[in-house]
């Protein structure tokens, strides 16, 4: 008896195909309890999340948009393991992790999510060098291997910051900035990256470059997950989910991929191995 | 090991960021320390300047002296009129006695000690002429610097020999070799056998025992000193002569070990006390007991001066602890973003806690140089002795980190126990 049976796998979805989700949720709800009950005032609940059951398989990259209130916060917050569900699901890999203490929370943050964040985010007294590193003294044994200084220096390389490896955050633009943030995302290796309206502070120019790598990383097997309210930013991503009132309205493939076959835009492929399914496309 | 000399160096790095703040709370701590170890030094110096005079006396010693009773016990002796001639004091019976009644006694030593003029020729001195025997060399911690002292044959035949002090001898002879030579006391001519090394004088302890000068001595056979200058001693004073009758200025007693003198003392009291009851013209000083007493005030003295530089420690805590919860509140972001990077609730814990760790440990590091550095030249340039030691720095070094620990924990607590997507926000 493993936790995996009380989770049927959806095979109605389009191209999952034997592929295992790698993140489930099932009737997802949370409510917040805003100001406290007694005297004249009476506690308010807020239903952010009323009952989301979605999965996300490898290598997918969606986009969840919805306007302000709409949960899309909420559900990225859960989705990172910020926060537990008050009642429903959720299967990280084959991990349930809607129960889990705050410290195993934040060992699954330190293994398996990456986060990019809309300000970036980055310590403002470290360099650029250990900023990317920061993830890894919190896992396990917390001691950095020649291994992880070689992964930091290829991240840094792919985000085109070699150059800067001592820089302090204060030291570089915007972009650059974020492009460190991404480098910090991926150097624990995590199933899921998160962005939260990664590109919200940027300029155009700046946006398309992020968005860019983050194209590139898609492709490379990365598994990505944005919360965004711009249309053209959620354009980038090959599955959009929309929310509203703490419940999903739509989920579809986006816009550029309406085309395209339907195992392309489901992605899993079947091979379960991230990345391996983009190689032709 | 090396994932915490990581943090250290990376809550170094987050120190750096506010660096007059960092350095200010820095100094808080460092004056704490400094002001713990320079109390403890200047009290510890007062301490074994004491304990040094005492030790001199000797610990296994104990000391019967006469005293020159007050004007008010010779009147109630006499009905009202001071005698004409003024019996006081240690007599040798009462040497006698304590010999035959205290078991533990391995060693004795009487002395008779009178001022009087010693020449040479035109070279005079008034000098304290100390009628005694062999055993005062070893008892007075005296070396002999030219012939010998005085020997037991000496006391026995009488002889008018005698041993001078290096001041005496200097003064008496300044250009010659004292020895073999002759010198007037009193009215008798004596020679000189031998010469005393230089010796630092005792300081008076607690009133019952006076400063002693031992440079200025010439020691004499205590027969020779009884049978020369007798008992009774005529002085001049306030154009009446005063007659004083004395047999022994002193006893001066010793045990084999330390531990018999607190056994021993109240037995030679017993044989000593009976017999001076009326009088109180003798008095006991036991060096071992005002060591103890001198140990026990030392500490007392280290105590209260410690507390006092201690509170300035505990105010550089509060210090320490101000700041770091201003920081910590200043960091809601920063510990939300670690939060969300995989910090556990421990990780955000002990990075507040290195971080006012080392803020204590660099001042009290600092407060140590300092602490070390200033007592010597204190010593140097004034009066106060100030002794530093290893405890006292380990002991203040000690407080030092765990007031950092103690004011740290409160703030530290509070960063990690903050709600990670609350602390995102924040802003």
């Amino acid at each position: 008896m493993t936790v995996m049976d009380d989770f049927p796998l959806m095979d109605d979805r389009p191209g999952s195909s034997g592929a295992q989700p790698i993140v489930r949720l099932r009737d997802i709800r949370k409510q917040y309890i805003m100001g406290k009950a007694g005297g004249r005032h009476e506690a308010i609940v807020v239903h952010a999340l009323r009952g989301v059951s979605v999965d996300f398989y490898p290598g997918e990259y969606v986009a969840i948009m919805g306007a302000s209130g709409s949960g899309k916060s909420t559900m990225l917050n859960l989705l990172g393991c910020l926060d537990r569900p008050t009642s429903g699901k959720y299967l990280l890999g084959d991990q349930d992790v809607a129960n889990l203490s705050d410290d195993e929370l934040s060992e699954i943050r330190s293994r398996y999510i990456g986060f990019i964040f809309q300000a970036y985010n980055l310590i403002q007294q470290y360099t650029v060098w250990e900023n990317i590193q920061l993830p890894l003294t919190y896992q396990g044994s917390g001691t950095i291997t020649a291994e992880d200084d070689a992964r930091t220096s290829e991240l840094a390389e792919m985000v085109g910051l070699a150059e800067r490896l001592d820089h302090r955050p204060n030291q570089l633009s915007g972009g650059q900035q974020q492009r460190v943030a991404i480098a910090r995302s991926l150097v624990n290796d995590p199933y899921i990256i998160l962005a939260d309206e990664a590109t919200g502070n940027l300029d155009s120019a700046t946006s398309a470059e992020i968005m860019a790598m983050l194209e590139r990383l898609n492709q490379a097997g990365k598994t990505i997950i944005m919360v965004t309210h711009e249309d053209d930013i959620a354009e980038h991503a090959r599955r959009v989910i929309r929310m509203r009132d703490g419940q999903i309205i739509s989920d579809a493939p986006s816009e550029r991929m309406k085309d395209a076959p339907p195992d392309v835009v489901g992605l899993g492929l079947g091979t379960g191995l991230p990345g391996a399914a983009l190689a032709p496309v | 090991m090396g994932r915490i000399w990581r943090s250290v160096k990376l809550g170094i790095k987050s120190l750096l960021l506010h660096k007059l703040r960092s350095s200010l709370t820095i100094l808080g701590v460092v004056f704490g320390v400094a002001a713990v170890i320079m109390m403890l030094a200047v009290g510890e110096g007062a301490a074994r300047d004491a304990q040094e005079q005492i030790a001199q006396l000797g610990a296994t010693n104990i000391i019967y002296r006469s005293v020159k009773p007050s004007q008010d016990a010779q009147s109630q002796k006499t009905g009202g009129r001071p005698s004409r001639v003024l019996n006081y004091g240690l007599k040798y019976e009462d040497y006698d006695r304590i010999l035959a009644t205290v078991p533990t006694i391995t060693k004795a030593l009487p002395i008779r000690e009178i001022r009087r003029e010693v020449r040479n020729g035109p070279h005079s001195l008034e000098a304290r002429v100390v009628g005694t025997t062999h055993d005062y060399l070893e008892f007075n911690r005296l070396t002999i610097e030219r012939g010998r002292f005085l020997l037991p044959s000496d006391n026995e035949h009488y002889e008018n020999y005698c041993v001078l002090a290096a001041e005496t001898a200097r003064t008496l002879f300044p250009f010659e070799n004292p020895l073999r030579q002759s010198v007037k006391i009193g009215s008798d001519y004596y020679t000189v056998v031998g010469v005393t090394k230089p010796r630092g004088s005792t300081a008076a302890i607690g009133g019952s025992l006076a400063a002693q000068e031992y440079d200025k001595d010439v020691y004499i056979p205590l027969n020779t000193c009884r049978v020369r200058f007798g008992e009774r001693i005529l002085s001049s004073r306030a154009g009446s002569q005063e007659a004083e009758e004395t047999q022994l200025s002193q006893i001066t007693l010793q045990v084999a070990k330390i531990e018999e003198v607190p056994l021993t003392a109240p037995v030679i009291e017993g044989a000593v006390k009976p017999f001076h009851e009326e009088k109180k013209d003798v008095d006991m000083v036991v060096p071992y007991d005002l060591l103890e007493q001198a140990k026990r005030q030392a500490a007392i003295f280290s105590l209260v001066l410690g507390s006092i530089a201690a509170i300035s420690l505990i105010v550089g805590g509060i210090g320490i602890m101000n700041i770091m919860l201003a920081t910590v509140t200043e960091r809601t972001r920063e510990i939300g973003i670690r939060r969300a990077l995989g910090a556990k609730r421990r990780d955000i814990t002990q990075q507040f806690l290195i971080e006012t760790v080392v803020l204590s440990g660099i001042g009290g590091m600092i407060g140590v140089g300092i602490g070390v550095f200033v007592p010597p030249l204190i010593t140097q340039f004034s009066e106060i002795k100030a002794v530093v030691t290893p405890e006292s720095v380990i002991l203040s070094f000690g407080v030092s980190v765990l007031v950092g620990i103690v004011a740290g924990l409160y703030p530290a607590n509070r960063a990690a126990k903050m709600d990670p997507i609350e602390a995102l926000r924040h802003e």
